[in-house]
């Protein structure tokens, strides 16, 4: 599904990723995880076409799409949520959803339909999966932080998107929240059979839903593999998962 | 819910039927006023597309109602081309100028791209007020002819109106098709996107909209729409002149998006209507219009931030929420 190889990318002599691979295979849902600084939005930034690397290729699919637009990549079926909550603030609940089904179905350049009227159907059956059926009518940003994820969420999945980035998907969140939202990424995975790639403060979290972890450390992967694997790798325990558990 | 009260109260009809009658009972005066404020407000809400709909700040709109405006005029005196077919070339003139400026100010984002904007528009002042064969140069473009409106005295109620009566008719059908059509575009899935961009051009990029291409969409519209209202004033003014695309231009017809409330598709209209008013009124007690203009702009910014008409309509809601709760 998605195949990231020698991915290299250094700011002003600052090297923030360096020789980054890795696969992640469909269905699956993998996390990479590392401590601060160690390079994971840098990682994502450049899966996503915000960032160009400097080495090295991303293929979706089987498709190079390294260096493309990041419209241009979402269009080929990735989306993706960002560390902080990234939404339409002032646009309903309900508008956020839709506008991102307008994009996606090739409807925006139509000038002259009521938008109030496209989509309807389908915007309130995604919102109602979320949970987010009775806040249809809200305005986005006065939504709680943890809803405006979930929003976050249905903006992305309005993408029907094949792969799913997430970064952070519970930062911020109470442990109620990160609950609920570990739950509803589970359900909608195994739904939509969807592949999921995201990272991970929590590691109660990761341990709960990846199939495969990657340890990022100073720009470099030092480890992957299963959970168990990863829990037992010595470096792993000395570099990351030892600052948490000695 | 309860019984909802018909929301839609036809304001758009109740208007332009309203505003049929101002030439039969307001004097020559009132007519005048009332085609300035019908053309700057088209120039206005063109400009909201960009200000308050994409959220693309602009100092250099002006350049396209010029554009618009010496187009026409030159088509109709110099080439004797009919005000039917004038009109038209005016917005597809200001449109590709639009299409070519914006393609390199779309580049830019924020500060940047409102001082690109200005950029242009002061080179279409200089070229305008320098190119003496085809523009006049400072002395401007005068004797702008009236379209042959003689037709028009065969419609009831209309025989015996000066033409300067019948032109402003022409310049309310002109218009409020004008609005029509900008509020439908407002209101398509093409508008909500440009929205989004608005509220987050990171987020929109990647729903999978190609941001630049559709802030270039809505620079283009924006520009053809200010090109027809510069069309509609030169004829009006009976002359163009270098002035219509300098930048304190750009600046008026920036305020009166501002004081009539960006937030309102209608706002610009009525922020037009007041600023002509006001500028009538206030010129004829004092000389001292720019400062009363500088202080009322203090009042409503700190005031009334959304503008007359955003006030307005937070104060509707307010009330028919609390009716409601």
């Amino acid at each position: 599904m998605l195949e990231i190889s020698g991915l290299r990318k250094s700011f002003d002599g600052f090297v923030a990723t360096s020789d980054v691979s890795l696969s992640v295979a469909r269905g699956e849902i993998a996390a990479v995880i590392g401590p601060n600084g160690a390079g994971k939005s840098t990682l994502f930034n450049l899966i996503t076409g915000h960032i160009r690397p400097d080495v090295g290729t991303v293929h979706l699919e089987g498709r190079d799409i390294t260096g493309a637009a990041p419209h241009a990549i979402c269009r080929m079926g990735m989306g993706r949520s960002f560390q902080r909550a990234n939404i339409f603030p002032k646009l309903s609940v309900f508008e956020n959803v839709q506008a991102a089904l307008i994009a996606h179905r090739r409807a925006a350049t139509d000038l002259w339909s009521a938008s109030r009227d496209i989509f309807r159907a389908e915007t309130h059956q995604l919102l109602a999966s979320l949970g987010l059926g009775p806040q249809a009518e809200v305005t986005g940003g006065t939504l709680s932080y943890g809803n405006q994820k979930q929003l976050e969420l249905g903006i992305a999945l309005a993408g029907e998107p094949k792969i799913l980035l997430l970064d952070e998907p519970t930062a911020g969140m109470s442990s109620v929240e990160t609950a609920e939202t570990i739950g509803l990424l589970q359900r909608i995975a195994s739904e939509r059979e969807l592949t999921l790639l995201f990272t991970e403060h929590d590691m109660d979290v990761v341990f709960a839903i990846a199939h495969k972890i990657a340890v990022l450390h100073q720009g470099r992967i030092i480890a992957v593999g299963r959970p168990d694997e990863v829990r037992a790798d010595p470096e792993v325990r000395r570099v990351y998962l030892g600052e948490q558990h000695a | 819910m309860t019984t909802r009260l018909p929301r839609t109260i036809p304001w758009m009809t109740i208007a332009f039927a309203l505003a049929l009658f101002i030439p039969i009972f307001g004097t020559r005066f009132y007519t005048s006023v009332a085609t300035d404020v019908l053309i700057l407000g088209l120039f206005a809400t063109s400009l909201n597309l960009l200000l308050g709909t994409t959220g693309l700040v602009s100092f250099g709109h002006a350049a396209y109602f010029a554009i618009g405006a010496y187009v026409c005029a030159i088509a109709m005196k110099t080439f004797e081309v009919p005000f039917l077919l004038a009109l038209p070339l005016a917005g597809l003139a200001a449109g590709a100028a639009a299409l070519v400026f914006g393609y390199f100010c779309v580049r830019l984002t924020k500060i940047y791209f409102a001082m690109l904007t200005l950029a242009f528009a002061q080179i279409v002042w200089a070229i305008c007020f320098k190119w003496n064969d085809v523009t006049g140069g400072e002395q401007g473009f005068n004797n702008v002819p009236y379209p042959d409106l003689a037709w028009m005295e065969v419609l009831p109620g209309l025989s015996r109106m000066r033409v300067g009566e019948l032109y402003f008719y022409v310049t309310l059908v002109v218009v409020c098709l004008c609005l029509y059509v900008m509020r439908r575009i407002t209101n398509s899935p093409f508008g909500r996107i440009l929205t989004t961009i608005r509220e987050n051009p990171e987020r929109a990029e990647f729903v999978g909209i190609d941001v630049r291409r559709f802030e270039l969409a809505a620079f283009v519209i924006a520009g053809l729409f200010a090109g027809l209202a510069g069309a509609l004033f030169g004829i009006f003014n009976r002359g163009v002149f270098p002035d219509f695309g300098y930048w304190a231009k750009s600046a008026e017809v920036l305020i009166m998006v501002i004081l009539g409330g960006m937030g309102q598709f209608f706002g610009p209209l009525v922020g037009a209507f007041t600023l002509v008013v006001l500028n009538q009124q206030i010129t004829s007690y004092t000389e001292y219009w720019p400062l009363v203009l500088g202080l009322l702009l203090i009042v409503l910014l700190y005031a009334f931030p959304a503008g007359l008409l955003g006030t307005i309509a937070d104060l509707v809601k307010s009330l028919r929420g609390r009716r409601n709760a």
